[in-house]
């Protein structure tokens, strides 16, 4: 009952908490024959009011946006090229960021090695997002680039 | 006018300056709009998290001191706002039977929290939470969450990110403070201050 109390206050207190404040869009497929330099963009999308740390926080103890890959598959590489981030102020402290819908530049090469046909690279865009009053736990979602060795 | 009629007037004007100002014939009293009443307020879950000592610390330690219980991160631009302020009421409330506790939600635990409590200059205890801790305050998702938690151990307001001032919370610790137990001073629209019996649990 006590629990249920609780729930209830923080959930009228701050009705978006279950929302997803960031999601990755479907990459464009990558398609190329061996030893091929290919690139594809991953849209990333950021709720409306929220923010998310950039690649290069403007302090130290601040969580970047990261991409990991996990499987390459027959791609090598997967050098992230990110956006410009936005500057902004929350109490005193300046911050470095990105809103609304960015794009991830995303470089590889198709493996010298890579026998014919598709596949899926995978990977995680780790991210920690806040509004200006408030920060959310860090999170991690699912990245997935489909590719075509000719 | 008849003097009935005077001495009615003069009841009235009186009665109202109160009402809007406070009567000053007694002490002053601080109001705390975001304070809920007594018969809103659920005790405090109790949960056993090690500080950086690594003693373990029940919340139930505290009964009968006005608790700050702050639910932050190292991380957290917002929680880094308020810690300053944290700091400076512990120090001149602490001898008042007040106490702030720091609940960290780092998930790299004491690695990231030590250094950070070292470089603010931290005053206060902090310990390590863990899911079931927030888990039992309602799943805390944003933080910084602050809780402030009464004489009886039952939480009196609760902050969901920077939605209050450091003036905020001063005025809620030092309502709580003038609280006794058994009543407390809660508030009618209006603003007016009025003793209230807590009901018996």
């Amino acid at each position: 009952m006590l629990l249920l109390s609780l729930a209830g206050c923080l959930s009228l207190l701050w009705p978006q908490s279950n929302s997803e404040r960031v999601t990755v869009g479907q990459p464009r497929k990558v398609v190329g024959k061996r030893n091929d330099p290919v690139e594809t963009r991953i849209p990333v999308a950021i709720l409306e009011g929220y923010h998310v740390n950039s690649n290069t926080p403007s302090e130290e103890y601040l969580i970047p946006l990261k991409v990991t890959w996990t499987s390459l598959g027959a791609l090598e590489g997967g050098q992230v090229t990110f956006p410009k981030p936005e500057k902004l102020t929350v109490g005193d402290i300046p911050l470095s960021v990105f809103t609304g819908n960015i794009d991830l530049k995303v470089s590889f090469k198709v493996s010298a090695k890579a026998a014919a046909g598709p596949g899926i690279a995978s990977g995680k865009l780790g991210y920690q997002a806040c509004n200006n009053k408030a920060c959310f736990p860090p999170k991690t979602v699912e990245i997935s680039v489909p590719y075509q060795v000719q | 006018m008849s003097a009935l009629r005077v001495t009615a007037a003069l009841s009235a004007a009186l009665l109202m300056g109160c009402l809007l100002e406070g009567c000053a014939s007694g002490p002053r009293t601080v109001k705390a709009a975001s304070l809920k009443p007594d018969k809103d307020r659920h005790v405090a879950p109790d949960f056993a998290l090690k500080d950086a000592d690594g003693r373990t610390v029940h919340l139930a330690e505290y009964k009968g001191k006005v608790v700050l219980l702050d639910f932050w991160a190292t991380w957290c631009g917002p929680c880094r706002v308020e810690i300053p302020w944290f700091i400076d009421i512990e120090r001149k409330n602490k001898d008042k039977g007040f106490a702030v506790l720091g609940v960290s939600m780092d998930e790299n635990g004491w690695e990231d929290v030590k250094p950070f409590l070292a470089e603010m200059k931290v005053n206060y205890r902090v310990v390590i939470g863990d899911d079931s801790t927030t888990e039992a305050y309602g799943g805390v998702e944003s933080l910084p969450t602050t809780f402030l938690i009464d004489r009886q151990g039952k939480i009196a307001a609760i902050h969901l990110g920077l939605d209050a001032g450091r003036k905020e919370f001063e005025d809620g610790i030092q309502e709580l403070l003038q609280e006794t137990p058994g009543t407390h001073v809660t508030t009618i629209p209006g603003g007016v201050p009025v003793a209230a019996v807590a009901p018996k649990q």
